[in-house]
């Protein structure tokens, strides 16, 4: 079942099979952007168009969506997309992680781990790691061949000599596969280990910029730094409000005019999933948590 | 100095479209050696200095550069990853603005750092320490690490750009005019600083310059251009104290006497 008048996944069957040979491509060289004839879709650029052109590519009739907005469920731009798909394609879509085969994200990466057989989608604003160091594309494209990476922590040298640690929280540069550096789009520091060696398949798409990039299924995947200032992931040093998390990644909300606030977890199904499993947080029970409780 | 030459340009010709700007130049340059190239504005300096550097295409003729090793390689035939490892390893540029060859929005540190990053330092403590001796080696006070070069004089700037050239420990660097642009009494500080690190690292420059006195103090040997062409060549006080081609007169006895 899909809408009269439009191709299965709105887009036609020639744009579909371009996007899957440049994703093939990506798969092919992990970490390389490769350059796709980004379409328009009815939707505003920075909303998620390169990322709903890549699952309109990889979707079939018996696939699950899901799609999340900064861990959400149930923003305006998560149903929006997901209900695109349930009319253009007809497939089921979801708010369960485990349910889903096909997850579109903005800028998170669920928190129950995902498992082989799975496809993330990222919508990426800006692919480019390099682009705020060096603004020219020729320039940045000589830098990815040669693997001239030095640049990036020029960068990381800096957040260090200014802050005393690497301060750049989120969209985190990485290293694939030991070969490319690749922008994870922005999601925080927090998730970035969670790509490393993932069974799950990470598609990236880039509507505005017109460009894909994957990490296959057990890549290694790096977050770059120095020996004596290793990595660190930033989470926020509280647990959730609600289901009493401590080791998922949290949204700060402001509650009241009063300076008010609270910590909750920023993935809405992973926080309902252990609610529903009886697991009680600070605040649980505040209106936040929804008409269910 | 050694037996072969470091650097050894054959009929190397740079052309604009119609205008010919280095006419089939040859020179060589040894070991521990400063070459200083003079001539006006026009005659083709820094286009000769830029296609030696690859930066600019040669039209003709060819650069060989000595490896570590002995080895002579001509430099067009080497691919692109090896020319750039080399540039950025074992050559160093300066530029006669110091904008050009300093990142003006990183700080000193970042900016010494770079080449050293980039050749695979990854231990932040280690770069810091280096870079703190090289601000100190080029009389950068080092409590200014972390300021960015926008921040620092005209003189600061172009020293330490030589800082962030010479942390890698080239053995080649080419300068296109590094005290253009300074008043006098910060040029003979800076050119007090260059002969200083010169013979304390034992590099081998070339140095192009409109300014003889500038060739004077620095160069064992130079290089007079006109129009493209370099017209005499030979040690430094020969050139300058008995000139031989009648352009080279000209430049000489246009010199004003303060």
């Amino acid at each position: 079942m899909s809408l009269p008048g439009y191709n299965f996944a709105y887009l036609d069957e020639q744009t579909k099979r371009m996007i899957r040979r440049a994703l093939l491509k990506a798969v092919a060289i992990p970490g390389y952007q490769v350059p796709f004839a980004s379409r328009e879709m009815p939707l505003a650029y920075g909303w998620g168009t390169g990322g709903m052109q890549v699952t309109a590519a990889v979707i079939g009739p018996d696939d699950v969506l899901k799609v999340i907005d900064q861990g959400a469920d149930d923003t305006t731009n998560a149903v929006s997309i997901r209900r695109f798909f349930a009319l253009t394609a007809g497939v089921r879509t979801t708010e369960r992680t485990v349910e889903a085969t096909i997850i579109q994200t903005r800028h998170r990466i669920p928190e129950t781990p995902l498992t082989a057989g799975q496809i993330l989608v990222y919508q990426v604003p800006q692919p480019e790691p390099l682009r705020k160091l060096e603004p020219r594309e020729t320039e940045t494209r000589r830098m990815h061949a040669l693997a001239e990476y030095g640049l990036m922590h020029v960068k990381l040298y800096e957040d260090i000599a200014r802050h005393g640690r690497i301060t750049l929280s989120y969209d985190y540069p990485v290293l694939v596969n030991g070969r490319h550096v690749m922008a994870p789009s922005p999601i925080p520091s927090f998730d970035n280990p969670k790509m490393h060696r993932s069974p799950a398949l990470q598609l990236f798409g880039a509507g505005r910029e017109k460009r894909i990039y994957a990490v296959p299924p057990y890549t290694s995947v790096e977050s770059l730094a120095f020996e004596d200032h290793p990595f660190h992931p930033w989470k926020a040093n509280a647990p959730c409000g609600l289901c009493g998390a401590t080791d998922s990644y949290l949204d700060e909300v402001v509650v009241d005019d009063r300076g008010g606030r609270l910590f909750v977890c920023s993935d809405t199904d992973h926080c309902t999933t252990r609610r529903a499993a009886g697991h009680r947080g600070a605040a649980a029970g505040h209106a936040l948590a929804g008409a269910g409780e | 100095m050694s037996d072969a030459p470091l650097l050894s340009v054959r009929e190397l010709t740079v052309r604009f479209g119609r205008t010919l700007a280095v006419d089939r130049a040859s020179f060589e340059l040894w070991p521990g050696e400063v070459l200083a190239i003079v001539g006006e504005s026009g005659s083709g300096k820094t286009s000769l200095l830029r296609a030696v550097h690859g930066d600019l295409p040669a039209d003709g003729g060819r650069v060989q550069y000595r490896l570590d090793d002995g080895a002579p390689v001509a430099l067009d035939a080497l691919p692109e990853p090896m020319r750039r490892q080399l540039a950025r390893t074992q050559w160093g540029f300066v530029h006669q603005n110091p904008r050009d060859g300093l990142r003006m929005s990183v700080s000193a540190g970042g900016n010494v750092g770079e080449r050293l990053m980039a050749a695979g330092a990854r231990h932040w403590g280690g770069i810091r320490a280096e870079a703190t001796e090289w601000l100190r080696r080029v009389e950068i006070d080092p409590a200014r690490i972390d300021d960015p070069p926008r921040t620092y004089s005209g003189g600061m700037q172009q020293r330490l750009q030589i800082a962030r050239v010479l942390v890698t420990r080239p053995r080649l660097v080419l300068m296109d005019e590094p005290t253009g642009g300074l008043d006098v009494s910060v040029q003979a500080r800076l050119l007090d600083l260059i002969r200083r690190l010169v013979s304390d690292l034992g590099l081998s420059v070339v140095i192009v310059t409109h300014d003889l006195a500038v060739a004077r103090l620095l160069a064992d040997r130079m290089l007079v251009m006109q129009g493209g062409r370099i017209v005499e060549a030979g040690l430094t006080d020969q050139v300058l104290d008995d000139p031989q081609h009648p352009y080279s007169q000209l430049l000489v006895s246009s010199v004003l006497q303060a």
